[in-house]
């Protein structure tokens, strides 16, 4: 237990980054709440937001198989994510598309993957606070070169977002008119997805596997609801992201709560009022 | 097999596992053929925080009561299509998310315990059971799949063509509900079995693999039931043999028959 916050703000900076384990947290966290609000906005304008859940999930025995190798979980994160991307995307048609079809074996894939984390799991024989970090968050496990990959990671998946930005939500709200005018939509659609990829699996060492869905869907869900405007709701989207993972982090900091319970409630009031605005 | 079964916990766990799978395979069946997995995924979501809550206090019946009631909610919802997904996730993850708070206030209350405890909810501890425990689930099991055939008939005809099941007077809602009321009870025991993760594995792989070898109804139906008692025998007796989990096993196995179902006429 830390000392207690008070009403003085700069003071409870001052003991919020007192450690080192929090100032990487914090550091990681910033950086997955830019790439978590961006990509999730374009997630929720293009319908996939199974797609994000479905990759979360397959990451869950990347982050074991990181373990056992002795790499970091990241790496194995980012490894079995994107290639789990690649899969669906180069299956030619959306996973959300099909998913009614197709619901039986995407459960079966998703209940495997959970599977197989736990027998990487088991055979590390590690201790089950591992297995809660990458299911459900944690704000402990963020060590240095993990902080060095979620930032190199960050960088080039926001810089690529940028480039292909436009473009994108040119697809997304009219892909057929896309089509016509030139735009490559197949290639960008892959190129999303590796995109967001990328953002679940540096997203899960803060927030987990299973809530992921949180930090990447939810504050796009609510800035789409509060404007229609890309630009504004690029902002919005972002912004709320990152109010999400600063306070999640200081409540788990502050108090005896769970990172995800604190950035989920958050999420989930936020959306509440968003929608009965 | 006479000397695996000769360990009690073997006993208890074949006991359970055959009366858990064997509702699991049958509710699956309707589940694939309804097209509700996601509403089986949002169960088990419900489960796992409901399951946490009252995880100190009276696991089974909290979590009976607690699934039910949401299968009731839930089928409340309808279907709205668009942006429902959305919606639904963002409750379902904060559900997980208290199941996470209840998990570590409990853990605490208990120490090193309470951190087992949230691991058998999430990936299940069929080799742990008590014996009273085995003989409730494979009770349970066996009403709930009594129950299940006894529907058996008007839920086809509802699930295959529901508007011709609805002009011939067949009551929908109170089906669709009924339905839901014993998916939620079968989540809820199978959560001891494989785990609230993993339990989609039982529930909709031996379904799928049985609706991709038959179109029959009633025979799928049986083959479902068949298959998710076959996985869970297998991967009991490989579990003894194998120092690996025993839900990852059935979860292995029902999901490589699937595969083979789907693919196997390939090679």
């Amino acid at each position: 237990m830390v000392d207690q916050p008070s009403w003085d703000l700069l003071a409870d900076l001052q003991l919020l980054l007192e450690f080192h384990f929090m100032q990487n947290a914090l550091l990681a966290g910033t950086l997955v709440a830019l790439l978590a609000g961006a990509t999730g906005y374009f997630i929720v304008l293009r319908g996939q937001s199974f797609a994000a859940h479905t990759l979360s999930q397959v990451g869950f025995p990347g982050a074991a198989a990181g373990i056992l190798l002795h790499l970091s979980p990241v790496l194995g994160l980012i490894g079995f994510c994107v290639t789990a991307a690649l899969g669906i995307g180069l299956r030619g048609r959306g996973l959300d598309a099909g998913w009614r079809g197709e619901s039986a074996a995407v459960g079966g894939i998703l209940a495997f993957a959970l599977a197989v984390g736990l027998l990487f799991f088991s055979l590390y024989a590690g201790s089950v606070e591992a297995i809660y970090a990458f299911l459900f968050g944690s704000i402990l496990g963020v060590t240095d070169r993990d902080v060095l990959v979620t930032a190199l990671t960050a960088a080039l998946a926001l810089l690529a977002l940028a480039v292909i930005g436009r473009p994108l939500i040119f697809a997304s709200v009219d892909p057929e008119a896309a089509e016509a005018r030139g735009v490559p939509v197949r290639a960008l659609a892959l190129a999303f997805l590796v995109l967001v990829a990328l953002s679940v699996a540096v997203a899960v060492q803060i927030v987990g596997t299973l809530l992921v869905f949180a930090l990447l869907v939810t504050p796009g869900a609510a800035a789409q609801r509060l404007t229609p405007r890309p630009g504004l709701g690029l902002g919005l989207s972002t912004v709320l992201s990152l109010l999400f993972v600063w306070s999640g982090l200081s409540v788990a900091y502050f108090s005896p709560l769970p990172v995800g319970f604190a950035v989920t409630t958050l999420a989930f009031g936020t959306y509440v009022l968003a929608r009965a605005r | 097999m006479s000397h695996i079964l000769a360990y009690d916990f073997m006993r208890n766990a074949a006991l359970a596992g055959t009366g858990i799978a064997l509702a699991a395979g049958l509710a699956g069946y309707f589940v694939v053929l309804r097209n509700q997995v996601f509403t089986s995924d949002a169960l088990v979501a419900f489960t796992s925080g409901l399951g946490a809550l009252v995880g100190g206090v009276q696991l089974l019946a909290g979590v009976f009561g607690g699934t039910i009631a949401v299968a009731l909610g839930m089928g409340g919802l309808g279907g709205r299509a668009r942006g429902r997904d959305v919606a639904v996730g963002t409750v379902f993850a904060w559900v997980l998310g208290c199941g996470v708070l209840f998990l570590s206030l409990y853990s605490r209350g208990r120490s090193a315990a309470g951190g087992t405890a949230g691991v058998s909810l999430l990936f299940g501890s069929i080799l742990g059971l008590r014996p009273a425990q085995a003989v409730t689930a494979a009770a349970a099991g066996v009403v709930i799949s009594a129950l299940l055939l006894l529907i058996a008939r008007p839920l086809l005809f509802l699930s295959v063509d529901p508007d011709v099941a609805a002009a011939r007077g067949v009551p929908a809602t109170a089906l669709s509900f009924g339905f839901l009321v014993l998916l939620g009870a079968t989540v809820a025991e199978a959560v001891q079995a494989v785990g609230a993760l993993l339990i989609l594995g039982l529930l909709v792989m031996p379904a799928a693999t049985a609706q991709r070898l038959t179109a029959r109804p009633y025979l799928g139906l049986a083959l479902s039931g068949v298959l998710a008692v076959l996985f869970v025998w297998a991967g009991l007796v490989l579990a003894f043999y194998l120092p690996y989990p025993a839900s990852f096993l059935i979860t292995t196995l029902a999901f490589a028959t699937y595969l083979v179902s789907r693919w196997g006429w390939l090679w």
